[in-house]
């Protein structure tokens, strides 16, 4: 008998945390489903332009990206100050970008290959050399589509 | 004082601890941002074999940037504020007489028989310096598109009560149903038609 009276013992049982991990886990493994690791840390400066008239850019598993800019600071000994191209982690020539977009392509699946888009980020500074040079160099591996990347905002605010 | 018997639990209160700093770990870490920006599809890169076709001068409408990012518009010294309000009037001007088989029928332009004679012939060309500075290029670029948008978006409303970006933004959605897809599908296509984006770029002069 008295092994049943010591478990009223008055104090009011503590909550049981005991599923919060389990919680937490659910929302880990939902955040690192969704969402995408940044694969290219970016060498060049990168503000890119305001635009209005913009289309989203769905499905990320489509998109080859190459980015335009001026070296940041740290690279600029090296680099020096006008733009460069970065494909991948590397700065290069407009002339390897043909067989940058090869290479990727070779890597996506058969179905998507046809329909891949080329974003261009390129910084707001850059002058429009290296874009049409780069713009040469997708034409002739037949990477026809591309989208000029952009912030959403009043075009205009870009001539300031 | 008795002590329960048995072994004593292992204490699981830290394992949540660990978990948040996973959690936010990975969420500082990571991006869930979608890009957005200009479409444009490029010409093919093989030179047209055959003659290129004739184009009458009063259908093309030629955009010059320089490097110090002015515009030339139609041999104009043009504001770049006003470079939508001109590309409109141009595409819109439909200056066939009726009639003819180039009459455009819901054209409200001015129609004007030295401009453009239907949506559908006219053509709009660019061309910059390489100096150019890549903002003003994507500001043109952004008024042109715009000018088509602005159209078709007229166009839009007048046959279907929507707006036009509204309705591709839905077609081009991946979450739409594929019903509303297939029946957007045509109209969307109905309204590009009536105004098709014929832009050409040039090849960058140097000097």
């Amino acid at each position: 008998m008295s092994k049943f009276a010591k478990k009223k013992d008055g104090e009011v049982p503590a909550v049981s945390t005991a599923s919060l991990p389990d919680i937490v886990f659910m929302l880990l493994f939902f955040f690192m489903t969704v969402t995408v690791m940044k694969d290219s840390s970016l060498k060049v400066e990168n503000i890119l332009p305001n635009a209005s008239e913009i289309k989203k850019l769905e499905k990320k598993d489509r998109v080859i990206y190459i980015y335009v800019g001026k070296p940041t600071k740290e690279y600029e000994k090296v680099f020096g100050k006008e733009p460069k191209i970065q494909l991948n982690d590397k700065f290069s020539d407009p002339s390897e970008v043909g067989d940058y977009i090869l290479m990727e392509r070779a890597k996506k699946s058969q179905e998507l290959q046809n329909v891949l888009t080329t974003s261009l980020k390129v910084d707001k500074n850059a002058s429009m050399g290296l874009i049409s040079d780069i713009k040469q160099e997708l034409r002739k591996v037949n990477a026809l589509k591309v989208n000029y990347t952009t912030y959403e905002g009043d075009a205009f605010r870009n001539l300031q | 004082m008795a002590r329960r018997a048995g072994a004593p639990e292992v204490s699981a209160g830290s394992m949540a601890d660990i978990a948040f700093l996973l959690l936010i770990f990975f969420l500082v870490t990571t991006t869930i941002e979608t890009d957005a920006g200009l479409d444009r599809m490029l010409p093919p890169w093989e030179p047209p074999t055959d003659e290129p076709p004739i184009i009458k001068q009063k259908n093309i409408f030629t955009v010059n940037i320089n490097r110090n990012g002015q515009l030339l518009v139609e041999d104009e010294i043009v504001e770049i504020t006003k470079l939508r309000e001109k590309a409109v009037a141009f595409l819109d001007n439909g200056g066939a007489p009726s009639g003819d088989p180039d009459f455009c029928n819901y054209c409200k332009g001015t129609r004007d028989g030295s401009s453009s004679d239907n949506p559908t012939k006219a053509i709009i060309s660019l061309k910059n310096d390489r100096e150019t500075k890549y903002s003003t290029y994507i500001t043109v670029q952004n008024e042109l598109v715009g000018a088509y948008n602005d159209l078709r978006n007229r166009e839009a409303m007048r046959l279907y009560k929507k707006n036009f970006v509204d309705m591709e933004a839905e077609y081009l959605n991946p979450e739409t149903s594929d019903e509303v897809k297939e029946e957007l599908k045509d109209k969307v296509k109905q309204i590009q038609e009536l105004f098709p984006q014929k832009l050409s770029e040039a090849e960058t002069s140097s000097d």
